[in-house]
């Protein structure tokens, strides 16, 4: 045989491995062309947005915008002493600059942020520097109120120099930066995010694992029964699930409601009396009940279709080899449905951590979640900076749930519907 | 399920004990439904069993929040069932036309980058609604598309695609390539094979996502809640303001008409989720 090997041609003469390959670019291209409209459409209004999220989140542009002559003149002032007369001088420009076009307020309301006390003393100023003389302005501005000749207002100025900070996210756990930028915590009693955080991890916890220990019973006689009965069944779970969830959760506000139909139950029974009545929603008990409940079927059906898989004779070859049904259940059956389980809990819990009508409606102010928080800074005080980065700091979480899943069970291993 | 005779007492109760937990967990999951049902027929003003009720008195009944539903005055909820269906079917048609072509490219072994690029097309299904919501709204406010159908629309696109990708993706794994490559050696162009071979072989998927696409626009409040102005109320955004505001029965009318609808919606995608198993060739 001869050491080169003939090339094997096609038709037009072309070598085949040419050809070949430049017919699977062809498809390759073909495919991607399908798919583009959609990604494209997608890159444009939903991934590119969540970078803006993150932009926003970050930004500090206002003040560094707004001072920008001070803020050039203080790269060269190390911030221990009071700053020279070329800070100020740069400062009063800025400032008469601002009042002209009147966004002094908004410079006051931004630095009142980093420390309190601002406002008035830029009022002051904005009234005062009306008459100022030219020249020695460092005199003259400390003489409009002593708290202009304190080196850590100056400081305080200083701080908003970056244009981007991490403040937000910081404040997001209850954390800030103090004076000789540190970072440290808000007092205990000022701890509302912190709370909130641990709530939402409590709850979602709870909830899955309440619909674990629900579904699973029900997923297994759904999978066990016979057709004619299990299809009956599966409409309890369908129905649920292809429902409003806002009619689900009226539902519950008029069955957990003080005069209700689970309290008049109670009442009835005996259980409690008539006019001690107790609260069951607006707390956490109606966000555990309605959140199970509407959740509930995101566990049945993953479990489902992973037991409907598993062949009844297994159980039987376990008792056969002398395990009794609890020991078989466990050590067969269970390891078997180990993929449903984890897909369900995965389902149930990244959906609960994210809830916010349902705990918004019968939560309460101790049932509330941190999505509640994030509505609350977008539609309430407009703080969409802040909304942005308690939102990326959510997002952040359940990827970081993905990838612990990925690790452990492995994401190929789940299966749905 | 009966059992064997010869089953020992212990067991015996245990499965009765087993049977009777999924007894109460299917009550739980159903009959909260079911409450909705008598209550928005209360001939009164409150949202519990009024005593008539319990004792049946036909003159407890009326059809009285129902009438308020359709005729009352300042009724918000004509036009919220108008813009609610209207957003939903655009919605709907846009998911599926989109979805469905990019489910043909996913399902090919050409396609590069297969696991990434369906990672982004899901996305919006993993990701918690009130993120997506801040980040859908702040691409419609730069876009000056806030407080209009079109934002709404495209907001629900995003949302409903996800659902049309994953069934339409699932039906072609069970497809046989071989009908096309049939349909090309007999001198079809791809778009004919696509309509003619293609298409009517993976149809349910295709409605079945288009059902879920329906849905999930449909039933979606918490990104309309931050794009919507008055004039694009949809009926579940006047459900949230009303459950908290004020219950009124006139909510438990049109939660009836809701499930109602649903268990239409619920008959339909179960029919075809059996189609669907039949032409794929599974049997159960």
């Amino acid at each position: 045989m001869s050491s080169e090997t003939q090339k094997i041609l096609t038709t037009d003469g072309i070598p085949l491995e040419v050809s070949l390959k430049k017919a699977e670019r062809r498809n390759k291209i073909k495919a991607f062309l399908l798919v583009a409209p959609l990604l494209l459409f997608l890159i444009i209004t939903y991934v590119f947005p969540i970078g803006d999220m993150l932009m926003r989140s970050v930004d500090d542009k206002m003040v560094t915008e707004m001072l920008p002559k001070t803020f050039k003149a203080m790269e060269k002032w190390d911030g221990k002493e009071l700053p020279e007369e070329d800070v100020f001088k740069a400062f009063y420009l800025d400032f008469r600059q601002l009042v002209d076009e009147k966004r002094e307020g908004k410079l006051s309301t931004q630095l009142n942020y980093t420390k309190n006390g601002f406002k008035s003393i830029i009022k002051k100023l904005r009234r005062k520097s009306k008459n100022f003389e030219e020249g020695n302005y460092k005199e003259q501005i400390m003489a409009v109120h002593k708290r202009w000749a304190d080196v850590e207002y100056w400081k305080a100025i200083k701080r908003r120099a970056p244009a981007y900070t991490s403040q937000k996210y910081l404040k997001g756990m209850d954390m800030f930066k103090n004076e000789n930028g540190e970072i440290v915590s808000v007092s205990e009693d000022r701890r509302i995010h912190r709370i909130l955080w641990l709530r939402t991890l409590e709850i979602a916890f709870f909830v899955t694992l309440f619909c674990f220990l629900m579904a699973y019973p029900i997923a297994h006689l759904l999978a066990t029964l016979p057709m004619k009965y299990s299809n009956l069944l599966m409409i309890c779970v369908l129905l649920p699930f292809w429902t409003s969830l806002l009619v689900r959760t009226a539902s519950w506000m008029i069955l957990l409601q003080q005069q209700g139909v689970v309290n008049d139950f109670f009442v009835g029974i005996g259980l409690v009396a008539d006019d001690a009545r107790p609260e069951m929603m607006y707390n956490k008990t109606g966000t555990y009940v309605a959140m199970t409940q509407i959740l509930l079927p995101f566990m049945v059906l993953p479990l489902y279709s992973v037991m409907k898989t598993i062949s009844p004779s297994l159980m039987r070859a376990g008792k056969s080899l002398g395990g009794t049904p609890i020991v078989a259940f466990w050590k067969v059956y269970f390891p078997l449905t180990i993929p449903g389980i984890g897909a369900g809990c995965l389902l149930c819990f990244i959906l609960a951590i994210g809830y916010y009508i349902t705990p918004a409606l019968v939560g309460g102010a101790s049932g509330t979640l941190i999505s509640n928080q994030i509505a609350f800074h977008m539609k309430s005080t407009l703080d969409w900076s802040f909304a942005s980065a308690m939102g990326l700091m959510l997002l952040a979480g359940v990827l970081a749930i993905y990838w612990v899943y990925n690790k452990l069970v492995g994401i190929d291993n789940i299966k749905l519907g | 399920m009966a059992l064997p005779k010869h089953t020992e007492l212990h067991y015996r109760i245990w499965h009765y004990f087993y049977l009777t937990i999924c007894g109460l967990v299917f009550f739980f999951l159903i009959a909260p439904l079911f409450v909705i049902f008598p209550l928005s027929f209360n001939a009164e003003e409150f949202l519990s069993f009024s005593d008539g009720m319990k004792s049946l008195d036909p003159d407890a009944f009326s059809l009285r929040w129902y009438k308020d539903m359709v005729y009352g005055t300042k009724n918000p909820w004509g036009l919220a069932a108008k813009n609610s269906f209207i957003i939903a079917i655009f919605a709907t048609i846009g998911s599926v036309l989109l979805g469905t072509v990019a489910a043909l490219g996913l399902s090919s072994r050409h396609m590069p980058y297969k696991g990434i690029i369906m990672a982004v097309l899901i996305s919006p299904m993993i990701v918690p609604l009130i993120i997506s919501g801040v980040a859908i709204f702040f691409f419609m406010a730069k876009a000056g598309l806030a407080a209009t159908h079109t934002g709404i629309v495209l907001a629900h696109i995003i949302l409903g695609t996800p659902f049309v990708v994953i069934t339409v993706t699932a039906t072609l794994s069970g497809f046989d390539h071989s009908v096309t490559r049939a349909a090309a050696s007999l001198g079809s162009n791809p778009v004919n094979t696509f309509m003619k071979i293609t298409l009517p072989l993976i149809l349910p998927g295709v409605i079945s996502g288009g059902l879920f696409a329906f849905v999930t626009s449909f039933d979606e409040v918490v990104v309309v809640l931050f794009l919507a102005g008055l004039e694009n109320t949809t009926i579940p955004i006047q459900m949230w303001t009303g459950l908290r505001e004020q219950l009124s029965p006139t909510i438990l009318a049109v939660a009836t008409c809701l499930i109602i609808l649903s268990t239409l919606i619920l008959v339909t995608a179960e029919l075809l989720r059996r189609r669907s198993e039949r032409l794929r060739g599974i049997n159960r």
